[in-house]
């Protein structure tokens, strides 16, 4: 399998007035063409670490790497213009809540026939036909009616398939989703990932898959980081998940109240210092 | 004695054409010291019902007695000396101006208690925080903690009815356990009854004993927790909604 | 997370505890932290000891001012500042110039502070008072009570503010008081509508709710819920609105409707200034330059508070 990303000893850091914050600690890992899963808690680094990957940290946050290559050219040291062709275009990212990353006053197809555009030299009819293709493609019905419509008319479902439409139209390697689906309910979520899973399949993509739910990650992906305290402390394959060794990664699971396993009380997770200080796994 | 007794409860917002009706003809009852669970997806009005019980929804119309009386319009303050209620989101439910020993320290003045000092340290206690969280302000703690101060806040006045809106649903799993557990343990301490609001139906299977699942504003079925953990299910909606959740949570 | 918790000893470790034990020590802790955070802003930090310069001018102008405001000397008028030319180098003093009745320009500006600070208290302390008190109201009782504050409000915002302040004070009659009064008239509105606006956001919250449902009714939540989180917004913008009504305060002077002769209230001093100011630029030009100088501070000084302040920032 060919490396779409390497990544190692990534370290995001913030100054401030007591000291170096490290959001993301020495974070090692590679991806293919395949799904990686990174699971934590809030303030885990979870999201830090997608963001770093596309350079995303505001100043004065920093990022540092011994090797951050996407498929064997280097990342760190590109200017900013040239990330931008990056983003989107090889990279590209799908976060949280849909209502705050599609612009309000812009009809849904013309934000999509835009991204294409910015990319890709064609006609403006030319946009048009691939961006209804594209939401033909995310299992929008009518994507006629869609492709007029304003993002306040959309669901929140359609709102997330509609993004990970935009994201897509430009064919990038690698795509990032950020909690994509945390903001929805629970029958449309598999929905969603239904139609991220197909694409990313079809279209030999590699897929950042963030989120703080361990179950969701493990059934979707194929591998799994789970980051504790801006570190990995264990890499699994998505499957072998109720394997897990680390007592961070059992605690988790064990944290869950679960339908078909009813208990007086739930396991609570002991935290140990050590788990904050021992060294990164690598994936 | 019922805790709690709704019938042909409905809730709406605005008038004439722009009315939106939120909840529709809701029946449930609560016994006193029992704990139900409402569940259904985002806008099934399931927090509606939360909000209409306690005086926060402008229009509705139908039957809410709480304690065996019919609640007046304003709500009494002793109503809410025996209703009480924690929000969804612990990072929006406290003034982010405000000590724990102010929010604490109000409360209680305001529900005319004398003995604040012993009762501030009290309550801190019965939650798990101790002393040195007492000065704190809600930036200075963490949501788990924010959450544990509204649960104190709540228990300030000694309700015997407890409204809780997602408790955990804005906190990680691991945050989520605890702060279960000390919903159990609190209940079990003081006989509280417990009208629960969430999405997941493991947390609310995990608290409660009878279920109400809402869909469009509407009751669409009342059961038992066994019968719901055994799939013994009549309406095909709260079949579809274990299903994915069994599904999310077995994979 | 993995910041270095590392306790400081002494008051500066005692400030910034996270594990505060009284009531005073968690106001304290939390002021402290908001003045390291404005302490930070170097152009804050200079628009506040401008300030305070100003302040202790204000309260020492008697002491520090080489001569009587007032005292005329005609023969001297209109002497050149000291680095000037053409100044005749037997005149003492005067290090700043004279105007047309030969009076210290320096002495005048070392007294005319009092009067703008004076102006600015005043205007500081009614305005936003009379905005929060409307907008709040309006805001949390909504309704046709809404309805009637906030017209009012429109209608003494259509006004052109200088416009309207001479309306006032031709009907008060012309003087300091009556100024600042006309001042105070016409710049609560945006107070108001601001007040308001944070209202609308702010009673909704959960936390609203959440002391709604202990019982608490409409004025405690105001003024114990509301008015802490307006009140910093208010004093950023009135910080930063400041030198607007220090202009308005020199406008009415020099118009002749403020500050009356032999005040030395700054506007009244380029009013003076401006009928010689092509032969002799120094006695418009340099009241003009401490009214820039102290609006700039105010800048400068809301600029910083507005970061230190902000509500949406500190709320997270």
């Amino acid at each position: 399998m060919s490396k779409l990303l390497e990544v190692e000893n990534l370290w995001v850091k913030f100054p401030t007035r007591n000291g170096v914050f490290d959001a993301v600690r020495g974070v090692s890992f590679s991806l293919g063409q395949e799904r990686l899963g990174i699971v934590g808690e809030s303030g885990s680094g979870k999201s830090m670490t997608g963001r770093a990957i596309l350079r995303l940290i505001r100043p004065p946050g920093m990022i540092e790497a011994d090797k951050m290559e996407l498929e064997g050219v280097d990342l760190l040291g590109r200017s900013e213009r040239e990330m931008r062709k990056v983003r989107g275009q090889q990279i590209s990212m799908i976060m949280q809540d849909p209502k705050f990353s599609l612009n309000p006053v812009m009809r849904v197809g013309a934000q999509i026939s835009e991204a294409y555009r910015l990319h890709a030299k064609v006609s403006k009819k030319e946009a048009k036909r691939k961006a209804i293709a594209m939401l033909e493609a995310v299992a929008i019905r009518d994507p006629e009616r869609v492709y007029r419509m304003f993002p306040h008319e959309v669901s929140g479902g359609m709102g997330q398939r509609i993004m990970i439409a935009m994201m897509l139209i430009p064919d990038p390697k690698i795509m990032i989703a950020d909690e994509p689906t945390s903001a929805l309910d629970v029958s449309v979520q598999m929905q969603v990932l239904e139609i991220m899973d197909k694409l990313v399949k079809d279209r030999g993509m590699g897929l950042i898959f963030i989120s703080h739910d361990l179950n969701l990650v493990s059934s979707f992906c194929d591998r799994v980081l789970i980051m504790y305290a801006g570190r990995v402390v264990e890499t699994l394959p998505a499957d072998k998940l109720h394997e897990a060794q680390h007592p961070y990664t059992r605690g988790l699971l064990n944290s869950l109240p679960r339908l078909d396993a009813p208990k007086e009380r739930l396991d609570v997770l002991q935290r140990d210092p050590a788990w904050a200080t021992e060294e990164s796994v690598s994936g | 004695m019922s805790g709690i007794e709704i019938e042909g409860l409905n809730v709406w917002f605005g008038e004439y054409e722009e009315r939106v009706d939120a909840v529709k003809n809701a029946k449930l009852s609560v016994p006193k010291g029992g704990s139900f669970g409402l569940v259904g997806e985002s806008g099934s009005g399931k927090s509606t019902i939360l909000r209409a019980i306690m005086g926060l929804a402008p229009t509705w119309s139908g039957k809410i007695d709480i304690l065996g009386k019919p609640v007046e319009t304003p709500r009494s303050r002793d109503f809410y000396r025996a209703v009480q209620m924690v929000f969804q989101d612990p990072y929006a439910s406290l003034h982010p101006r405000h000590s724990v020993d102010q929010v604490l320290s109000e409360t209680l003045s305001l529900h005319g208690f004398k003995d604040i000092d012993t009762r501030i340290s009290k309550l801190l206690d019965d939650v798990g925080l101790g002393p040195s969280f007492r000065f704190r302000y809600p930036h200075q703690l963490s949501g788990g903690q924010r959450q544990r101060v509204a649960i104190a806040r709540a228990l300030a006045p000694e309700p015997q009815i407890l409204l809780l809106d997602e408790p955990t649903s804005a906190l990680d799993v691991s945050v989520q356990a605890e702060i279960l557990n000390l919903l159990t343990d609190l209940r079990a301490e003081h006989k509280l009854t417990y009208l629960m609001v969430s999405h997941d139906l493991a947390v609310v299977g995990h608290i409660c004993h009878d279920i109400a699942v809402m869909q469009l504003g509407e009751i669409v079925e009342t059961l038992g927790v066994e019968d719901m953990r055994a799939m013994r299910t009549e309406h095909p909606y709260t079949k579809h909604l274990l299903e994915s959740s069994l599904q999310s949570a077995a994979r | 997370m993995s910041l270095a918790d590392t306790q400081k000893p002494g008051l500066r470790g005692w400030l910034l505890t996270d594990t505060p034990t009284s009531r005073r020590h968690a106001r304290a802790a939390s002021l402290y932290q908001a003045w390291l955070s404005l302490k930070g802003n170097h152009m804050a930090m200079l628009g506040l000891g401008i300030l305070i310069a100003l302040v202790i001018i204000a309260a020492l102008a008697s002491v520090l001012a080489p001569s009587d405001p007032f005292i005329q000397d005609l023969s001297l008028r209109l002497t050149p500042p000291i680095w000037q030319a053409d100044r005749d180098p037997a005149i003492e003093g005067y290090i700043l110039g004279s105007d047309s009745l030969g009076r210290d320009i320096l002495s005048r500006l070392l007294y005319g502070s009092r009067i703008t600070l004076y102006i600015v208290t005043l205007v500081a302390l009614m305005a936003p008072i009379m905005g929060l008190l409307v907008g709040t109201i309006a805001g949390y009782a909504g309704g046709w009570l809404d309805v009637i504050l906030m017209r009012i409000t429109d209608i003494f915002l259509a006004f052109p503010r200088l416009i309207l302040a001479l309306a006032f004070v031709a009907t008060l009659g012309a003087g300091i008081e009556n100024a600042v009064l006309a001042i105070s008239l016409t710049a609560w509105p945006p107070y108001a509508r601001i007040a308001r606006a944070e209202t609308l956001t702010i009673r909704n919250s959960d936390y609203i709710h959440a002391v709604r449902l202990q019982g608490a009714g409409p004025m405690r939540i105001i003024t114990k819920h509301i008015w802490p989180l307006c009140i910093s917004s208010l004093v950023v913008r009135v910080t930063l609105d400041m030198a607007g009504i220090i202009l308005a305060a020199a406008g009415l002077g020099f118009l002749g409707l403020g500050a009356q002769p032999p005040s030395p209230e700054w506007g009244a001093m380029i009013s003076e200034g401006r009928k010689f100011i092509l032969d002799h630029w120094w006695v418009a030009t340099m009241p003009g330059l401490a009214i820039f100088t102290v609006s700039l501070a105010f800048n400068l000084l809301g600029d910083g508070l507005r970061d230190v302040l902000d509500p949406k920032d500190g709320a997270s």
